[in-house]
């Protein structure tokens, strides 16, 4: 039998979409919102679920594809399991977070942008995140870290492959 | 050290506060329940006028005045946008106000959605600010459980509702116009200013777009009234600031204090000094787009009037501290690597002039720069400024401008030397 398009969209996802859809006075409001759905279910912006999330809330794909080009918050690739964004600008950068790219560098065996092997790890830096009282800091997926040091690194590191491997 | 009353953060640490129960405890929704009872909307902008609050996002616009600057007689709705896309670097009060008290902002925003008759408010936050948006969602439910939000709101006939609407991960939807196309669902590209948003904004309605602090200040004038609120401060810069103080100091974090208090009080006596006794080298009082100071000023009052006849901004009250081994050609190539990484791309001056400021830093930076550089820094300076539509572009000069001003010495020691004139301490270990 042949196979009909497959639903990659999540019912959480379908769900949430349906909510978002009459929430706002003009429909395409929504646009970011969508994308947050799409990369909070994928990890990243899944060109074929933008499509299918554009068909379900019935708004033209390029008006996804055009902000997605846009927004740098959202990876527009696959990236690793645990997404780490360095803070580089001023007040981190003054609080060593140059050191800690080096750091990440090193003990994640990867180069700047690369997802490590085993798919656990990808690393970025990335503009001001508001945390610069508490600097160096990065984010990990939806987490801020703060305050960090090489020890702090080395345990938040080892207790997230750790959660990786068991599932 | 002085002590200074807290408003804002009277409340910021009491266990739970971010909950209704220990937020109505403590006197929350009383000054809505105060507004919506006992005031008429034109009263709640009066006495937020007698108050002299001005904006506390970076620009410092008298917040009453420009209510009063909403049409009388249009026939559309009227929007409220709260600014919560806090990303200007040195910057973080509004996190924490969002993360630890935020029925604190839902009523700053309830009590303003009243004043202005609005009946669908927006909150704009940043993407990365998860935990904040979670925990404003939350609050949002909480207080239309209890009837704080939604239709027939305390029985007055007043409906309000409140959107939180995540953003994308851009410096520049801070800037309102900004963040108004974003709302509508498009790139963050700022518009031309007239029309202003008060008369046409967000979807071409009659908007009002906020900072969250600003906000946060609403409900304390209501209980207390706008004489009480301007006798704290200076006389035109009103009521306390949170200064947020990062870099070289041994007590970074959030600080909220009385307009005005003097910029060596808040670095020694509150951030505790410098890291490891070193001098002070330069502060920037306002967020990275402001002039910096050299350490000479550190007397210098925080408040809007006493930091531009200084020669910089209060602007946001991002205080970032630098320490004597700071090369100042690397921290002004830090900053416009950032403002060229943000620049939205509309407008020449700007999206040109932050690529080749940037390209000309890195050279001198990394040995490979010529004297005529830092004549060319000035001359791109000069054709950005004022030529852009939006203020990203003079925003990205004031780092330049001034580290050239104040520490041209160490810009031409890199181009003689072909290295740094001082080597930062490692910081992280």
């Amino acid at each position: 039998m042949e196979k009909t398009s497959q639903i990659i969209l999540s019912e959480k996802s379908v769900k949430e979409l349906r909510r978002l859809e009459n929430l706002y006075p003009e429909k395409k409001s929504i646009v970011l919102m969508v994308l947050h759905v799409v990369y909070d279910q994928f990890g990243y912006l899944k060109p074929a679920a933008i499509d299918e999330a554009a068909g379900v809330v019935g708004i033209p794909p390029i008006d996804f594809h055009q902000a997605a080009s846009f927004y740098t918050f959202f990876p527009r690739e696959k990236v690793g399991k645990y997404h780490i964004q360095v803070c580089r600008t001023l007040s981190c950068y003054l609080r060593g977070a140059e050191e800690l790219v080096d750091y990440l560098i090193e003990k994640l065996n990867i180069k700047m942008g690369e997802v490590t092997e085993d798919g656990i790890f990808s690393l970025t830096e990335v503009e001001c995140l508001g945390s610069c009282g508490t600097s160096p800091m990065m984010q990990i997926n939806d987490t801020y870290y703060e305050n960090l040091n090489r020890a702090k690194v080395d345990s938040i590191l080892d207790e997230l492959r750790k959660k990786a491997k068991s599932g | 050290m002085a002590e200074y009353e807290k408003i804002l953060f009277k409340n910021i640490d009491q266990p739970g506060q971010d909950r209704i129960e220990t937020y109505l405890k403590n006197g929350g929704y009383k000054a809505f329940e105060k507004a919506v009872t006992n005031m008429t909307p034109e009263e709640v902008t009066e006495e937020v006028i007698k108050s002299g609050l001005r904006g506390r996002g970076g620009a410092g616009f008298p917040a009453g005045r420009k209510w009063s600057f909403l049409p009388k007689d249009s026939d559309k709705p009227v929007y409220l946008t709260v600014n919560a896309d806090e990303s200007e670097p040195g910057t973080f009060k509004d996190r924490e106000l969002m993360e630890k008290d935020p029925h604190l902002v839902i009523e700053g925003t309830l009590i303003t959605s009243y004043a202005i008759k609005c009946r669908t408010a927006f909150i704009y936050i940043r993407a990365e600010f998860t935990y904040a948006a979670k925990q404003l969602i939350r609050a949002i439910e909480e207080a239309r459980a209890k009837g704080y939000i939604g239709k027939n709101i305390l029985g007055r006939g007043i409906d309000i509702d409140i959107i939180v609407h995540r953003g994308g991960g851009a410096y520049i939807c801070g800037e309102e116009t900004a963040l108004l196309t974003s709302l509508e669902g498009g790139r963050g590209h700022p518009r031309v200013k007239p029309p202003f948003p008060a008369i046409s904004g967000l979807y071409g309605a009659p908007t009002i777009i906020n900072n969250v602090e600003t906000l946060a200040n609403v409900p304390h004038i209501v209980n207390r009234g706008g004489e009480w609120y301007a006798s704290i401060g200076t006389e035109k810069s009103t009521g306390t600031k949170i200064f947020c103080l990062s870099g070289h100091v041994n007590k970074p974090g959030n600080y909220e204090l009385p307009m005005g208090i003097p910029l060596r009080e808040l670095i020694y006596d509150y951030g505790g000094g410098i890291l490891e006794d070193r001098n002070l080298k330069a502060v920037i009082p306002g967020g990275s787009s402001v002039p910096v100071l050299t350490a000479d000023k550190i007397d210098v009052h925080l408040d809007y009037e006493s930091l531009a006849e200084a020669g910089s901004m209060l602007g946001s009250a991002g205080v970032i501290v630098l320490d004597e081994t700071v090369c100042m050609v690397k921290a002004a190539l830090n900053m416009m690597r950032f403002y060229k990484h943000e620049s939205c791309g509309q407008c020449t001056p700007c999206h040109q002039g932050t690529y080749w400021l940037l390209r000309i830093l890195d050279r001198i930076e990394h040995g490979r720069g010529t004297m005529e550089d830092l004549d060319e820094l000035i001359h791109i300076c000069d054709n950005i400024d004022g030529n852009t539509i939006c203020p990203l572009g003079d925003a990205a000069t004031p780092g330049v401008r001034s580290t050239l001003q104040h520490f041209r010495e160490e810009y031409e020691y890199h181009i003689e030397h072909k290295k740094c004139m001082v080597s930062m301490a490692p910081r992280f270990v």
